[in-house]
């Protein structure tokens, strides 16, 4: 213990502490290489904490009843003190801003920042899926055209409408994505002087798809009608492009919830690591804090306190089980990495050869660049955290009458409990394969999509056809949605025509 | 190096109630599921209860926003923390559906079995908006186009006489100008015949020609001298803006609050006439800003009284219907002059009365309440008609406009009662 005096003693915290902790805890950052964007730190009170939450964290977020009921939500489920509130949000901008909630104490403010701008906001920086899908320095700029756009909509439309429109927009945002082609990124300013070209182009073309005049030159063959002419997986994209009854300005407002799902596209994907990122971060560098005296033993108890809640996970049985805590997970892989670097047992130098004996900071910080959480956990996830965290898999196939523990923390089922550990975060499995697969372009306009079963899994019925009642309002013609199997196999069908 | 910006919500802070758009909008999609709740809640409070917020439950099902999401079936594995004792292979029967499954990736609000309900609050203002949204009072005029009591002036025009501080600048010098113009026009035709005149002499050299001349200048001097001396203004020219006296039409309205509260009501029926007039009451004083309430409880004597009286006093005694309707017509020739005021009547009573006396009631509401009144509302408070109810049914059948009527049985029956006699009327 060095005799480094402590910044601070007491509970309540002000702004010359903030400031002062922030610089330390920047200071000691930097020794290990964290990147960061700028930051600012804003005090919020918890009532705007909640406000926070229900526009998904989003400082200018367009306006929705959903928003609302979200609100609505947490404010009685805070009051109630059925929920804690999370201690921080961050955004993923630049500069990268925080929210700190004035309830905290002197010692949560501490870690959170530790947590917070410099955990969340190296990953946001350095996380290759951020780097390469998202522009940070565009994103606020962007909300606010988004939400002057849409509130300019509804002086000249109405509220209804837009609704209507959103409703549908949001129920398709999933699909929504483009998860292979990345767009480029472009600026607010941009966006809207290209906004007026786009209406036009779309126009012109869509006048074209739709031409019922028929052209000069019958094509050669039949079988090169097909529209579109390869399956379109991005289904928002594809209503944007190509719904023949859309006036332009709601092809304008698909646009902005798409892209904002884009925005939000490998958040999806990273949770665990970049949760976990944060609280080991947080960790380390709260126990430095420590170690160099800048904070007492009282802080330090309050801190471990709260690291041990956050990175709580009940076991399957317990009541307060609701799955696996990604704060736990990706916390206890990092920390895991850094153990094989620095003490690697024989069971890890055959497991991890490349990792053993090197630089920790290193193959931390490659590890946090270059994956995402599915290819994270096919890495990293070492024998030591699966027996730690007594990790099984059961399986639950509907042709058995009963479910099957497939594999657990053992030899010889490390490799296949790893992969279905991360098959679990592949988005691609969890999320129903859905694709826009043909439009009757000559004769009654009405739309086919297809979604291809994963491992014989059905749609939810009932949300389907609420979706598929959303999907019509946007094409305005007959939609028919088949489930079909491995196989090609129609398994079946949701439609809705007129 | 960051930034510390301190954000915390100071009333009109930019980032504050961000919700709050976003929140009505809710309010505003469920409006009917809320309005619904806000009925049911009126019927089961208490008289004092009525006027706080309240939760509103709304059953999970109308409001989940649907996502494409798996259902049961196929194959799934699933990895959980915290095995205990199972090895490779174990097989247990599946547990019954919905319980002990893992919840697939956050569409698990979403698969709710449809018991569940969304809660969430309403403040008191939200409340009484639902309350007595779409209610009013009926047939409501503007009254007094006639007899004079209160003026709006407005201009019109100009007028030559006024009070000074009623001047008008700009006509006044525009019409001094005009006067000056026309009065001088012989004087400035003259003065332009003398300076051509002139002009034709000036490169004369004949000393004939030059007397002429200085008699010329003498001449036009003296005229633009005169010219001169026309008033720049004259009384003559002031004008001065009018206003105009216009009567101002109003909308004042009383309601008379009329509470049998004789022997024969119990303590029941009082209760729910009281909270019949409570509801009045909140309804006047939230969606009218100029509406008079005069209280009048009656037994065999007929009393105006103020609101704590009306509700709580105790005094009880016979009954004499017709005192109270002879009452509120005595206040309404000495107070409420038909030309300036709307009034209104809603009585309340368990319909007992004396044969006589609901004649003498009949005749004084046909010859001098209702033609003074827009609306008169009687709730009987009973099972089945009593002697009023079949004298006022006639009344109804006669002036459907002016008079309703209708029965309370128990305190379920009041809010929806309520809404029925002051419902807003199409056209």
């Amino acid at each position: 213990m060095s005799d480094q005096k402590p910044l601070s003693t007491g509970s309540e915290w002000t702004f010359e502490q903030l400031k002062a902790y922030d610089e330390t805890i920047g200071c000691l950052a930097k020794q290990f290489r964290l990147d960061t964007y700028p930051t600012q730190i804003e005090i919020i009170n918890s009532e705007q904490m909640i406000d926070a939450y229900a526009s998904v964290g989003m400082p200018l977020m367009y306006h929705h009843w959903s928003f609302g009921k979200h609100f609505l939500g947490s404010l009685q489920n805070y009051q109630r003190g059925r929920m804690g509130l999370a201690y921080e949000i961050v955004i993923n901008s630049n500069p990268c801003i925080a929210y700190l909630m004035e309830e905290n104490t002197m010692a949560m403010q501490a870690l959170v920042i530790a947590h917070a701008c410099y955990g969340h906001n190296s990953f946001f920086k350095g996380n290759y899926l951020f780097q390469q899908w998202t522009d940070a320095d565009a994103i606020i700029d962007y909300l606010l055209f988004a939400r002057n756009y849409i509130s300019q909509c509804e002086e000249k439309y109405g509220v209804d409408k837009i609704e209507e429109l959103l409703d549908a927009c949001h129920a398709l945002m999933n699909q929504g994505v483009n998860r292979y082609k990345r767009p480029q990124p472009v600026s607010a300013a941009e966006e809207e002087a290209l906004a007026k070209e786009r209406e036009e182009y779309i126009q012109r073309n869509l006048n074209d798809l739709w031409r019922t005049i028929p052209a000069k030159e019958e094509p050669k063959s039949k079988a090169k009608q097909r529209f579109p002419e390869v399956p379109e997986e991005n289904l928002l994209y594809f209503i944007e492009k190509s719904a023949p009854l859309l006036e332009n300005w709601q092809r304008e407002i698909i646009r902005i919830v798409r892209k904002i799902a884009q925005y939000f596209y490998p958040q999806r994907q990273t949770q665990v690591m970049n949760e976990g990122w944060a609280t080991f971060w947080h960790y380390t560098l709260t126990h430095e804090l420590y170690k160099q005296g800048f904070i007492n033993d009282g802080y330090m108890l309050e801190i471990l306190h709260s690291h041990t809640s956050v990175v709580f996970q009940p076991d399957f049985d317990d009541p307060r089980y609701t799955g696996i805590n990604p704060y736990t997970l990706g916390f206890n892989i990092y920390r895991d990495i850094r153990r094989i670097c620095e003490n690697p047992t024989p069971e890890d130098r055959e497991w991890f050869p490349d990792l053993a004996d090197s630089d920790w900071l290193d193959t931390l910080h490659f590890a946090m660049h270059n994956f995402k959480d599915e290819s994270f956990i096919l890495q990293y996830l070492s024998p030591k955290v699966m027996r730690d965290m007594h990790l099984f898999c059961i399986e639950d196939n509907e042709v058995n009458s009963f479910l099957e523990v497939n594999s657990i923390h053992d030899e010889p089922d490390y490799r296949t409990l790893r992969q279905s550990l991360a098959a679990q975060y592949n988005l691609g499995n969890t999320e129903p394969n859905i694709q826009v697969y043909n439009v009757d372009i000559r004769g009654d306009r009405s739309l086919t999509l297809i979604h291809t079963m994963h491992e014989g899994r059905p749609l939810e019925p009932g949300s389907a056809q609420e979706i598929i009642k959303h999907l019509h309002y946007l094409w305005g013609f007959d939609i028919c949605l088949k489930s079909v199997d491995q196989w090609g196999t129609e398994k079946e069908v949701y439609a809705l025509s007129g | 190096m960051s930034i510390i910006i301190d954000r915390r919500d100071r009333a009109g802070s930019s980032t504050g109630k961000k919700s709050t758009v976003n929140r009505q909008r809710f309010l505003r999609r469920y409006k009917h599921i809320i309005k619904k709740a806000v009925q049911d809640s009126v019927d089961q409070r208490s008289i004092t209860d009525t006027d706080r917020g309240d939760n509103i439950h709304i059953p999970n099902k109308d409001l989940s926003e649907p996502i494409f999401h798996h259902g049961q079936g196929g194959k799934n594995q699933r990895v959980h923390p915290g095995n205990k004792a199972f090895h490779k292979g174990d097989r247990f029967s599946r547990p019954p559906a919905g319980k002990g499954q893992g919840s697939g990736q956050g569409a698990a609000s979403d698969r709710g079995s449809g018991v569940d309900e969304f809660v969430f609050q309403i403040s008191r203002e939200e409340f009484l908006e639902y309350v007595f949204e779409d209610l009013e009072l009926p047939n409501m005029l503007r009254k007094n186009l006639k007899s004079t009591t209160e003026y709006t002036l407005r201009r019109g025009g100009f007028t030559s006489a006024g009070s000074p501080d009623q001047i008008n600048v700009v006509r006044s010098l525009r019409s001094a100008y005009a006067r000056r113009i026309a009065l001088s026009a012989k004087k400035r035709k003259k003065l332009k015949a003398l300076q051509s005149e002139l002009d034709s002499l000036k490169n004369s050299n004949d000393p004939e020609d030059q007397k002429k001349a200085s008699a010329l200048k003498l001449q036009i001097e003296a005229l633009e001298q005169a010219i001169k001396r026309m008033p720049f203004i004259d009384e003559f020219d002031l004008k001065y803006n009018n206003l105009i006296k216009i009567p101002l039409p109003s909308s004042k309205a009383v309601m008379f609050c009329i509470m049998d509260v004789s022997g024969s009501m119990g303590q029941e029926i009082k209760d729910i006439a009281k909270r019949f007039f409570l509801l009045l009451y909140l309804f006047l004083q939230r969606s009218y800003k100029a509406v008079e309430v005069v209280f009048i409880r009656h037994h065999s004597e007929a009393r105006e009284c103020d609101e704590e009286e009306f509700f709580y006093a105790r005094e009880t005694g016979g009954t004499l219907v017709s005192k109270a309707m002879d009452l509120t017509s005595q206040i309404i020739d000495k107070r409420y002059p038909v030309s300036d005021w709307n009034i209104y009547i809603a009585q309340a009573s368990d319909g007992d009365n004396w044969e006589t006396d609901t004649d003498i009631c009949r005749k004084i509401i046909l010859e001098r309440l209702l033609p003074r009144v827009q609306y008169f509302a009687y709730v009987e408070i009973a099972n089945r008609p009593q002697t009023l109810w079949h004298t006022y049914q006639q009344i109804q059948d006669e002036f459907a406009d002016y008079f309703a009527q209708q029965r309370i049985r128990n305190h379920a029956d009041i809010y929806p009662v309520f809404r029925r006699l002051f419902a807003r009327r199409s056209g």
